[in-house]
């Protein structure tokens, strides 16, 4: 066999995304999906890839569904690529999810309490079967309808609070650091571990938070409470110097509730676990709650032994951007570096071989 | 694509960011300066570090070459080198000599680089501690330090086992004799390159977020001990395409018998030398 040069790598390259596209398309006798179907009929999908991706855009995040078929973390990624050349025109103002308007709110350790227990879109007592009238579709039963509360719902950390049954807030007169302008470095304080949890894989803080459930790290954690809504959003104009509302996020808030004997300093108190996601996304603001509560093991005195309680580890490795580019770089040609290992095992075994012959 | 982008493709401030990163690490010949690293159009692990590093120090009449492996048509290199003819319109060159501006993964031209070039890596893992340490406030605190003495163990413990040591390539070097630095995975055979070279190395890890730098006519040694000084090796064979036998080679199998073709990896290198009417055997090895 002549050996041929390796040429032609643009070609192949333009090849591959016109096979890509037609791929993606799929057969051509089926209507194409419309990224408004995508963005109002896939919401999860769209909501994980508005949180991963760390920018509030429904329609680039079903645009961006689309163009990755329906790969979330690819999907992601072409949300942050985009994001990342944005202008910032201002820093908001925090939220205040006391004042969201609340869809889904419950609480794990009050059997009822103001604002009451609101069960909201989910599908938690649905059972697990395969709804087939979906394949042939027809309109939903129209859902019943409430009034809307008349007063804001308080939150139930701020209920315990009252009593000093819990920590109170770690608030800082500092400006929060911005993960997205400076680099990640240790020691991180607690705002900037939250917002790399924020945008951190669910896949990821699930398992940590699940692993601290079973003894990596145990917390002893209730909710108490988890809530969805949407929440508005300000920013102070400098050259108007008051707030005002530029729009709405939905948001998926959790405060794990959890147990703390108490220290020197503090008498025994309940601690905080805090998860705050875009969208609809329980799953992923209550792993991010356990794994933020894990990993302010350190500061509260307990023992530092398991994975999510490891800042470093934890806030290294959540990122599903960062993770499956290095992942998937090892199938770029490391040819250069394998022939000088197999170089250098080619002359450990002649070595190996030397010793043997010598020793018979 | 150029409309809604900026000239190679990163926004001025972020340019300006990431060359104060430049002239620190500049000014601090081997330290990892930590970097506001940007998300790219092409994923963490691909490059992303030294293309931000590019994109912040070419200009319109900058000559840009980009190899992968030594190569100038690996795809990965293509797609790098098209991502700057597309988004800064600059002319591109598959020659050493000709480039101003060389980008490159895992390996160093064998074409002597000059004063009035800069080569920039792209670095996976800019810290050469990490498999000793794996935590990077410890790692930095060992630099602050020049707390070296874990590597010459790690070489210590592969001499007392194998007789030799057995790191072949990302061959930590010591830098102006004060940091311990990656040089990326370049094979060990090129680290004597790096050794008072006439151009700017530029190193950037992206999804690390650290930039570092070796200015011109800096000494860089590879870590070593008086006994047992570091040899550069390659494959023990003349390139089958251009008879070189001091370049770096490629192994390429050419039959399922154990048949290999052992040709240049810096494909410019070789293709000059054929020019020139140099040949090699064009055959394969005997293994």
């Amino acid at each position: 066999m002549p050996y041929v040069a390796v040429k032609g790598g643009e070609r192949a390259i333009d090849n591959a995304h016109s096979w890509l596209a037609e791929q993606r398309r799929g057969d051509a006798g089926v209507p194409e999906v419309d990224v408004t179907q995508i963005a109002t009929q896939l919401g999860r999908a769209v909501e994980r890839v508005m949180a991963e991706g760390s920018l509030y855009d429904r329609e680039l995040a079903a645009l961006a569904i689309k163009q990755a078929q329906g790969d979330l973390i690819e999907a992601a990624f072409l949300v942050r690529a985009y994001r990342t050349t944005l202008p910032r025109f201002a820093y908001s103002a925090p939220v205040d999810t006391a004042r969201m308007l609340v869809q889904r709110r419950i609480s794990g350790v009050f059997k009822d309490l103001p604002g009451g227990q609101v069960l909201g879109p989910t599908y938690d007592y649905t059972h697990r079967l395969l709804d087939f009238s979906l394949l042939d579709p027809a309109a939903p039963r129209p859902a019943p309808e409430a009034p809307a509360a008349e007063e804001a719902m308080g939150r139930v950390a701020d209920i315990l609070a009252h009593e000093g049954l819990i920590e109170a807030h770690d608030h800082s007169a500092d400006e929060p650091a911005d993960l997205t302008r400076e680099p990640l470095q240790f020691p991180a304080e607690r705002a900037v571990r939250l917002q790399a949890l924020a945008r951190g894989d669910e896949g990821f803080l699930l398992a940590l938070g699940y692993s601290s459930q079973r003894g990596w790290g145990h917390t002893h954690p209730f909710v108490g409470e988890l809530r969805i809504g949407e929440t508005a959003v300000e920013i102070t104009p400098p050259e108007l110097g008051f707030a005002i509302d530029i729009g709405d996020v939905t948001l998926t808030e959790c405060q794990l509730v959890n147990q703390f004997k108490g220290s020197k300093t503090a008498p025994p108190q309940f601690t905080r676990g805090y998860g705050l996601v875009f969208g609809h996304a329980e799953r992923k603001a209550m792993g991010m709650a356990l794994v933020d509560r894990a990993m302010r093991a350190e500061e509260l005195g307990e023992m530092v032994q398991a994975p999510a309680q490891n800042v470093e580890f934890v806030l290294s490795h959540c990122d599903n951007i960062e993770a499956t580019g290095f992942v998937e770089h090892l199938k770029l040609p490391h040819y250069v570096d394998f022939q000088s290992e197999l170089e250098t095992v080619r002359r450990m075994r002649a070595e190996a071989g030397a010793h043997l012959e010598a020793a018979e | 694509m150029n409309a809604g982008y900026n000239f190679a493709y990163l926004d001025e401030q972020t340019k300006r960011m990431v060359r104060r990163a430049i002239l620190k690490a500049v000014a601090i010949p081997g330290h990892q300066v930590p970097f506001g690293s940007r998300e790219m159009p092409l994923p963490y692990g691909w490059g992303t570090g030294g293309i931000q590093v590019t994109a912040s120090i070419i200009g319109p009449r900058d000559v840009l070459k980009v190899i992968d492996q030594g190569a100038d048509d690996t795809t990965n290199a293509v797609s790098i080198r098209r991502f700057f003819a597309r988004t800064a319109q600059v002319a591109t060159t598959t020659r050493t000599a000709e480039a101003t501006i060389i980008q490159t993964r895992h390996r160093i031209p064998e074409t002597p680089l000059g004063e009035d070039q800069i080569i920039v890596y792209q670095v996976p893992q800019p810290e050469p501690l990490f498999r000793l340490e794996p935590s990077r406030a410890e790692t930095r605190r060992m630099h602050g330090l020049s707390e070296y003495g874990v590597m010459h163990v790690r070489l210590y413990e592969d001499i007392t086992r194998l007789g030799h040591v057995a790191i072949s390539y990302d061959y930590p070097v010591m830098v102006n004799g004060r940091y311990l630095m990656a040089p990326s995975p370049i094979p060990a055979f090129d680290n004597p390159k790096m050794h008072m070279m006439p151009a700017l190395q530029l190193f950037g890890a992206g999804r690390e977020k650290r930039i570092y730098a070796v200015p011109p006519y800096t000494e860089v040694r590879s870590l070593d001990f008086e006994d047992h000084p570091f040899v550069a090796t390659r494959a023990p064979h003349a390139c089958g395409l251009c008879g070189a036998t001091d370049s770096y080679l490629d192994e390429v199998v050419v039959d399922d018998k154990g048949g290999r073709l052992f040709v240049c990896s810096d494909t410019d290198h070789c293709e000059t030398r054929r020019a020139a009417g140099d040949t090699g055997s064009g055959t394969a090895a005997a293994e």
